[in-house]
């Protein structure tokens, strides 16, 4: 749908030599110690992230009990915002604020379902892959790059397109949308599992005799969590818009309303030729603000999988204060 | 010389993951769109003769009187001989050809909207990133607000404001119907007018995720030892940020295409369907329309072909510049 491109890709494409380094927990955040390492510190980013998606999700949980229907029918197509109707009609005379609303729940309904069920099974073909190693590692990771360079949508598209629009449900879309998007996750994961098994503790409880399950559930996963929170983050984001876009295309599920079944009426009712703004941006500007949020969230979430972006804001800040002038003075006797 | 057999072979795997998904996918589904298929084809006044069925069967599988495998194995031959069937929408074209026509529109698009994006991109990382910390590195995260603006909802506010309101863009189309197709100036240059708008949508809905990815290596690299020793030899600045910092951090957004690629080529297929630009997308949803089968899985087909041909183009490149990965790990 859009270039959602996971930042830490970056930590899993390293060429060899580069990314030793960063896949270690920070010391740092093992001196912040236990349970609080892996909880982001709290920064302007994190609280706008957190603010955009809490507003987001509460106009969709509680918003539905506010507005009206928003199916009723009214002889005042096409009117611009006013006192009455906040944001306008549609063609039809359709409260466009209630529609939203109802939009943005069946969007986030959506979003949410795919999230988990693409993240677990990320987390499967991911973790067990790279804790298992040799045969499965490779039949997993082979899986996995296929369905990454397999284009998603044209393939959703095809699906959608085969399956009778009656028989479309908010679950059949669901899980389309979950087992064309899980491959990203599970190459990051598989990256991060790989480092991970390598170490002392994990092979420790090995020889201590653990069980495979059990060392992958006590040992590696809580290391995994910030990198699967991220992986999650995302996963419910490119939900969002590829459902946006499917159903902007009248692919979607046959019975929900989403923000995307929204601007798919918005297109075929020529909003677009008479100008009717208030009825397709404000859709877009959900999308855009939850998406926009939950990035804001990854890119804390992000400073505590790879340390060195960390790192750098916090010699900003202390450039900062110890002010312009020493800065330019230690890179002239650098330069 | 390994690594290069080891892509290539690999992609060989994907083309055969795709071919063979494109086989079950219909015969995975409910209902029966040979029948379907058929009664199309006669409303369009096509003849029904046992042959065309034959070959739809094979395609959709609703033939039970040979094995599946079977099936699979002529499947497998009509695709390679790029025997994709005869499209119902565009009746009586065959699928190759209707591809044929569109595909061209969609690869220049594409293609130079993603490759516009992907040098802006890593510019502006590069940029960004040497200047960590300034008051340029703050507005990296408003990219996000890009990287979250679905494709084709940004066509439609683009087309709005650019097109409807101020008239600089057509609204439609790939080039003025008025005109003669052909190898002219004239032509030429209306259909760059005409594919501006589209063009612009993609770049701006995909540069934050390139300038995202190159910020952050660019971050990574600026702490390695060599960029201490680059300055500590006093070299200029400049010379240190593109031929020491930049060259090392673009490794990863180049060994990243794969990923994004598929991304760009999906949100595109939306953004056609805005426009009613000629290419592959506005194709594929008037075959998903019409129940053209034999069109959408030939048109699903020749993308998954495209995207996987520009990958192994571009790992092949990294295996090039890249030294180290032509060594066994």
């Amino acid at each position: 749908m859009t270039s959602v491109i996971p930042p830490d890709r970056a930590l899993e494409e390293s060429p060899p030599g580069t990314g030793d380094g960063t896949a270690a927990l920070p010391p740092t955040a093992r001196r912040r110690g236990g349970r609080r390492a892996l909880l982001p510190t709290w920064s302007p980013k994190l609280g706008i992230g957190l603010g955009l998606v809490v507003a987001i999700a509460l106009f969709g949980l509680i918003g539905p009990l506010f507005t009206g229907d928003p199916d009723t029918i009214r002889n005042i197509g096409l009117t611009p915002p006013s006192g009455e109707h906040l944001l306008g009609t549609t063609q039809t005379g359709q409260d466009v604020l209630a529609q939203l609303v109802h939009a943005t729940r069946g969007s986030l309904q959506i979003g949410l379902l795919v999230g988990v069920m693409a993240t677990a099974l990320s987390a499967l073909f991911g973790i067990i892959g790279g804790y298992a190693g040799g045969f499965a590692d490779e039949a997993f990771s082979l899986f996995s790059n296929v369905m990454l360079v397999i284009p998603g949508l044209p393939l959703v598209i095809v699906i959608s397109g085969f399956v009778p629009a009656d028989q479309r449900g908010s679950w059949t879309i669901a899980v389309v949308l979950a087992i064309t998007g899980w491959a990203a996750a599970a190459r990051v994961l598989r990256a991060q599992t790989l480092s991970l098994r390598g170490r002392d503790y994990v092979a420790a409880a090995r020889v201590a005799g653990e069980k495979p399950w059990r060392v992958i559930c006590v040992e590696i996963l809580p290391n995994l969590l910030p990198l699967l929170a991220s992986q999650f983050v995302f996963s419910v984001i490119a939900a969002i818009l590829n459902e946006a876009g499917l159903s902007f295309l009248g692919l979607g599920a046959s019975n929900s309303s989403t923000l995307g079944t929204m601007l798919y009426f918005a297109q075929n009712g020529f909003a677009l030729q008479r100008e009717a703004w208030w009825w397709f941006a404000p859709p877009g500007v959900v999308i855009a603000a939850f998406g926009c949020g939950l990035a804001l969230i990854n890119f804390s979430l992000d400073e505590i999988i790879n340390p060195r972006l960390r790192e750098a804001g916090r010699r900003r800040r202390a450039a900062a204060k110890a002010g312009r002038d020493t800065e330019r003075v230690t890179r002239s006797t650098a330069a | 010389m390994t690594y290069f057999a080891r892509k290539i072979g690999f992609y060989l795997v994907a083309l055969w993951a795709a071919l063979t998904l494109n086989f079950f996918i219909p015969r995975m589904m409910p209902g029966n769109p040979v029948d379907t298929l058929m009664a199309k084809l006669q409303q369009r006044g096509g003849t029904v003769d046992p042959a065309a069925r034959k070959a739809y069967e094979l395609l959709l599988g609703a033939d039970r009187s040979e094995s599946l495998f079977q099936q699979y194995v002529s499947y497998l031959g009509n695709v390679l001989r790029g025997d994709f069937g005869v499209s119902v929408s565009a009746y009586p074209a065959r699928v190759s050809e209707v591809i044929g026509q569109s595909l061209p529109w969609t690869i220049v698009l594409v293609g130079m909207a993603t490759l516009i994006s992907f040098a802006l991109g890593l510019l502006l990382g590069t940029v960004v990133g040497w200047r960590r910390g300034s008051w340029l590195d703050s507005v990296v995260p408003a990219t996000t607000v890009l990287a979250a603006v679905p494709y084709f909802w940004l066509a439609l506010v683009l087309a709005a404001l650019l097109s409807s309101t101020l008239h600089w863009f057509p609204l439609l189309g790939g080039y003025d119907v008025a005109l003669q197709l052909g190898w002219n100036r004239e032509f030429i240059s209306s259909a760059v007018y005409h594919g501006t708008l589209p063009a612009l949508t993609i770049v701006i809905s995909s540069v934050g995720g390139w300038l995202l990815g190159m910020r952050n290596m660019m971050v990574s690299t600026i702490s390695e030892d060599y960029m201490l020793t680059a300055r500590a030899k006093g070299l200029r600045n400049r010379r240190i940020m593109v031929r020491y910092a930049a060259r090392n951090a673009a490794l990863p957004s180049i060994a990243g295409f794969a990923t994004s690629l598929g991304f760009v080529v999906s949100g595109s297929v939306v953004t056609e369907q805005v426009f009613s630009y000629p290419g592959v997308g506005t194709r594929l949803l008037q075959a998903v329309q019409n129940n053209d089968y034999a069109l959408m899985q030939g048109i699903f087909l020749v993308i998954t072909v495209a995207v996987l041909g520009a990958n192994l183009l571009v790992d092949l490149l990294y295996g090039v510049i890249d030294p180290r990965t032509r060594t066994s790990h």
